[in-house]
């Protein structure tokens, strides 16, 4: 079972990783992205995240087909927030199952660090100063 | 041929929109659509080689273009 999705709820990780359970695997492993207080010294309030939707979509599907090419699961999901975030609220939920440990957790880093660094989300950093700023997360795509 | 370009996050606010369509003549690539957004008021402060998208999937400058495609200009992702 592989699936995505971008939501404007609350990410619920018990059932995420529930989706992804199955007799056969004796290891599910499951990252949560949560919005922080600080980012480089700055007191944040919340994060706004927007999306190109449908592309998004697409690009976490491919990189889970990757995933299921590279380390042989068969069960993953990802589920990433947008609209307004407070500090605490999880912005991305990602679970993975496989009958061993290795290759859930190893599968699982791959996911969550190809999703930062291909999907077309971004941030709007809220400060407690007042001000705003579009986050740079300074990865670099070659097309 | 019409194109749609399509502008998110920081790019959308400097333009000040999301969305546009544009005429262009056949054989036209991503990098002239690039070009023409560069040359808009605002335009100037994108980068002259941002990533680029076309229908959903990055694409290089020297992509061919055909009518109807959607061009996707994209700022630094940031996403999780």
């Amino acid at each position: 079972m592989m699936h995505v999705s971008l939501v404007r709820v609350a990410i619920d990780i018990a059932s995420l990783a529930a989706t992804v359970a199955k007799d056969t695997n004796g290891a599910t492993a499951v990252f949560v992205g949560t919005v922080r207080s600080s980012n480089e010294g700055r007191p944040v309030t919340g994060i706004e995240y927007s999306a190109y939707d449908e592309m998004a979509e697409r690009e976490m599907v491919s990189i889970l087909t990757e995933a299921s090419q590279k380390f042989g699961i068969a069960e993953a999901v990802i589920e990433h927030r947008l609209g307004t975030l407070h500090v605490g609220d999880a912005s991305i939920g990602v679970a993975v199952a496989h009958p061993h440990r290795g290759e859930a957790m190893d599968a699982l880093r791959y996911i969550v660090d190809e999703t930062k660094r291909r999907a077309p989300i971004w941030k709007l950093e809220h400060y407690t100063d007042g001000t705003r700023e579009w986050v740079n997360a300074g990865g670099v795509l070659e097309t | 041929m019409t194109v749609t370009v399509r502008l998110f996050a920081s790019y959308a606010e400097i333009l000040g929109k999301s969305e546009l369509e544009l005429t262009i003549p056949d054989g036209s690539t991503v990098a002239d659509v690039v070009r023409s957004v560069n040359g808009m008021p605002g335009g100037n402060s994108l980068p002259p080689s941002p990533l680029v998208a076309v229908n959903y999937s990055y694409a290089s400058s020297a992509k061919p273009l055909a009518n109807g495609d959607e061009i996707a200009i994209i700022p630094p992702v940031a996403g999780g």
